[in-house]
Order: structure tokens, then sequence, then C-alpha cells
């Protein structure tokens, strides 16, 4: 039997550790693959921001650095290869700051792939469809003239025709986060497309690793209690040709590998654990068994698939309007008091002139305002402390700009006790509702391309 | 009665406006009791002050666990929400002070 696929994850998120690809590949220079994803569900609206401000800004350049961070590794002979979904609006342009930094680094032997196909922008403005939001059941027409992206979740069969074509570095759009583990697994093993229950093995080693530190104790009820928990390791999967995996991390790294943290990490942003739905394939969570395989290994096979449904999921972003939030610190007694009265009364004098707001919020941070309502354990009376946070949103940029300049005054016509106030004035942020719909796997195309120049 | 936390452990996270909680049981006995008792109208009740809709709950026995999906639980959710809390990063630790009347140990 083939030995097992060694994948590890460096970025869990858009803003992620930079220094988290090196250090693996210090760590454990014989990982095959390096995946890193950089899009969760409205980053590209974030990116098509940037990039009506520059056109070349439509990627996560952040990734363009982790390349370059690597090259003294592949200098030295190290062999890891990284498939990732960085390419976001233009994964063709990511593709290709990617290949001049090799080149410059003399390393021009190595091969960029770029992978297309996800963007179906046009599908949805052309009216073809009425691509219903699948959270409520609206339209689409009811936002369609303020769309700003829509892409599809891809699945790993392009990432794993470039991997076969002999790409190095493989640069996706969206894709589903597990098929970027799903893509390697398929090119190196040469499982069929039908292999549903393979597919759905290296789907759940994928979903296990796509949030970075998180399946090492990251983000993890007992936190405190983990070992060495402020430099917790990123995930590795061992991937065996038959789909089952073993889930560990580099030596050396903190944090931990137990069969809790890879249950926690197993059920994070599930909704029917018996139909967890990817474009590789529909898997069952149910038939999987989890045992421990000793430090800091947890085995985890028994994954069931069926056939993918005959649609791809499509995260598409439309504008929604502005918003702010500010906040400013109340020290005293009836701190929580003071505050609650002083940011009702800058939402009153915004009304008196003339600003309306379709929603306003004001949170006393302290109270248990995460979850207000529900925390109630400490009575509001005995802090004397607290965070005032006013947030406002508005259809028009107007009223939130001028928000943004109420809060500071608060330091003088506020009660005593008002105190940090350096972040300075709010920043006002375009609001990108989420349109989560369905598209026909006939209308979208995936495909890839190695790029020109890079030697054969 | 004592807080959740001392039977079982959790994890959150945000789908769109919805969420999901997924309560494991520490014990063998504390997961056999959760499923008993943590029933889709004890977390929705909980939940209410969020203005949480439909609360589904699903059993994956084979993790000693219970995944509550939360519908509209986020006020719209991380992009839109205006409030500290936008993802459900916190609803794992909130689920986790419920009080229980878990039976003390013998």
């Amino acid at each position: 039997m083939a030995p097992p696929l060694k994948i590890a994850n460096a970025s869990g998120f858009w803003g992620d550790q930079p220094d988290a690809a090196a250090g693996l590949v210090a760590a454990q220079p014989d990982l095959d693959y390096l995946t890193l994803d950089y899009l969760a569900e409205v980053s590209l609206s974030i990116m098509a921001i940037m990039r009506a401000k520059d056109p070349a800004a439509g990627y996560a350049r952040d990734f363009v650095d982790v390349v370059r961070s690597l090259c003294p590794f592949w200098s030295g002979g190290g062999r890891t290869r990284i498939v990732t979904n960085a390419g976001g609006l233009d994964p063709g342009a990511c593709a290709q700051a990617c290949a001049d930094v090799l080149r410059a680094a003399n390393l021009g032997h190595l091969r960029v792939a770029a992978v297309a196909g996800d963007d179906v922008l046009a599908a949805l403005r052309s009216g073809a469809g009425d691509f219903a939001n699948l959270e409520t059941g609206a339209p689409l027409s009811d936002v369609a003239p303020r769309l700003v992206t829509a892409s599809a979740y891809l699945g790993a069969g392009a990432i794993a025709d470039a991997l076969r074509a002999g790409a190095d570095i493989v640069v996706t759009g969206r894709v589903a986060d597990p098929s970027l583990t799903v893509g390697p697994c398929v090119a190196r093993f040469g499982w069929a497309l039908s292999d549903h229950d393979r597919l759905a093995g290296a789907t759940v080693a994928g979903h296990l690793i796509e949030c970075g530190t998180q399946a090492c104790g990251g983000f993890s009820t007992d936190w405190l209690d983990l070992p060495d928990n402020l430099s917790i390791g990123f995930p590795v999967v061992e991937v065996s040709p038959d789909g089952s995996c073993v889930v560990t991390k580099a030596a050396g790294t903190g944090g931990a590998v137990t069969v809790q943290t890879v249950k926690e990490q197993l059920l994070y942003e599930i909704g029917d654990p018996a139909n967890y739905l990817s474009p590789d394939a529909a898997v069952s969570f149910l038939t999987l068994r989890l045992e421990s395989a000793g430090a800091d290994r947890v085995r985890v096979s028994g994954a069931a698939g069926r056939a993918p449904t005959g649609t791809y999921k499509v995260s598409a972003t439309y504008r929604d309007g502005y918003k702010a939030h500010g906040m400013i610190t109340v020290f005293g007694h009836d701190a929580v008091k003071k505050a609650r009265r002083a940011g009702e009364g800058v939402l009153q004098r915004l009304q008196r002139a003339g600003c309306v707001f379709r929603e306003s919020l004001v949170e006393c941070l302290g109270t248990g305002a995460s979850v207000r309502g529900i925390a109630s354990r400490m009575s509001d009376t005995h802090l004397v402390e607290t965070v005032l946070r006013l947030s406002v949103a508005a259809d028009t940029k107007e009223p939130v700009e001028r928000f943004a300049r109420e809060i500071a005054p608060l330091v003088t016509c506020g009660p005593q006790g008002v105190t940090g106030y350096a972040g300075g004035r709010p920043r006002v942020l375009p609001i990108f509702g989420y349109w989560p719909t369905l598209v026909a796997r006939s209308a979208v195309a995936p495909s890839f391309r190695i790029l020109e120049g890079a030697r054969p | 009665m004592i807080p959740l936390r001392d039977i079982a452990f959790a994890r959150s996270g945000d789908k769109g406006s919805s969420a999901n909680i997924a309560v494991f049981g520490r014990t063998t006995a504390a997961y056999g009791w959760m499923r008993e008792h943590l029933t889709e109208a004890v977390v929705e009740a909980y939940f209410r002050p969020l203005g949480v809709g439909r609360v589904t709950r699903y059993d994956v026995p084979n993790l000693e666990a219970l995944n509550f999906v939360l519908a509209g639980v986020l006020a719209g959710g991380g992009s839109r929400s205006l409030r500290i809390d936008a993802q459900g990063k916190a609803l794992g630790m909130a689920i986790l002070e419920l009080p229980v009347d878990f039976p003390a140990k013998e």
C-alpha cells in the first residue's frame, strides 16, 4: 500500500499567522503538501472593493509573501507542494505574482497553476434562473442590481488535474475548503471521482484542517489547560490510500491533538452531520470512528460518502449599505448606567440632526453583551467598568459618517471616568449581504492552466 | 444544579445568519443525560433572548455529541449583524453556562 500523504494547513483564514508555512516546513520538511485557506463567506466582496481601487488587488497578496518565505526551503531541496484558494477573484494574477517571485529566487523550474471557473456572476446577472436565497427563499431579483460577487464552490477535480500536470503550486479562487485537501489525494492515489467513500474520507480530513490550529486545540473549550497554548501547532493529516487519516501536528509545537480536540473541529460549522454536502461527495459523519493512535495522533476512519448533488453551492454578495462601530470605556460607580445613558444620548442627538439609521445598537461590554439576556450571573450594578460599544447601519453613507464624528465628544460631555478613546474615529464600513444559492453543474466549467513561461 | 460545562464541552460557529452549537458529553453517562434532557425546546428557550428561530437537534452518537442548528440567531450574520458576537463565537461558551440537574456522583 502506498504511504500516507502528509498534508498540513498553514492558514485558516485571511489574516492568519504569516509565518506558519515557513515554520511548518522547518519543523517537518517531509510534508507533501501545504494547504492555505483565505476565503471566508464575504472575503471576495472585500477583494472586489480593493480591486476597484487597484486592479491588481483582486487576490490575497499575503500569499505571495508566503511563497517568498518558502523560497529558501525550496532552494535547499525542499519538495513540499502548495494548494491554496488565495487567488480570490483573480487566480491568474495571483499565480503570475507567485511565478515572478519564484523566478526572481532562481526557482523558475517550479510550476504554478491557476484554477478558473468559479466566477458565476455573469450567470446570476443573466437572469436565467431564479437563484433563490437558500436561507430565506427570496428571489435574486430582490438584490440583483446590487450584486458584487458570485462564486461557485468548485471541487477537487481541477486541482487534481493541475497537480497531475506537474504543478507545484495550485492557486484557486473559490473552492470548497476541504477540496484543497481532496485534490492532492485524488492526484496521488488515483481515486475515481465516483469513489465516494474515499473522497468522503479525504473531505473529512480536509474539513478537520481547514481552520488552522483549531484542530490542535485552538478555540477549544479547554484551551486554558492545553500544553504550551501560546504556540499551538498547525494541523497535519496523514491520509491513507483507503481515505482514512491520522490527524497530528509537527513535533515541538504547542497545543494537543486529542479525541476531544478532533471531535470539536469535526462539528465546527456543521448542519446535518448525516449530510455534509461538498462538491466532491455528500458525507455522513455518523459512521466515523475516532481513536487515539499515540501522543498527538488521532485516527479518523469510516467516512461514508454518496454522490454529490447536481448543483454547486454559490456564495454571492451584494451591497447593502454602511455601518460603523464605536467604542469608549467608562470607569466608576454606576458605570453601566452611565455608559448606556451616554450611548443613547449619542443616538438621540443624531436622530435630532436628521440622521436615519435602519438599525442601531447600544452594548455595554462586560455585562454579558455577547449573548445579551442569557449570561446573567453578574449584576450590572456591581461592575465598576464597562466598554460602551455603539453601532449603526444605514442605507446611505452620510449618516454613518456623521455617527463616526459623534463618539469623541463624550470625552468632555459624558460622565467622569470616560477613558480609552485613543483609537480615533470609527471606520465607516460597507455592508455586504450574503446570498447563498445553487447553480447547476452544467453551467460551470472548472479549468486550470499552467502559467506560460514556466519551464516544462 | 451544576453548569453544563461540568459534564460537557462545546464548539459553536456560524452559517450565514444561523449558527450551530455542538455539545459533547465528557462521559458516556453525561451524554446519555444530555440526549434525554437537552432538547430542542430547552435550547430554544435558553437562546430566546437572542431572537432565535427554529432550533434543530442532530444526534451524533459516535461522537457522543448533539449538534444544534439555531436558525436566525445571529441577527444577520457575519457581514450584517451589528452585534459584538456577529459570528456566534460565544454561543458554545454560553450554552455551557446552562444550569443542569445532572445527578451528582454517589
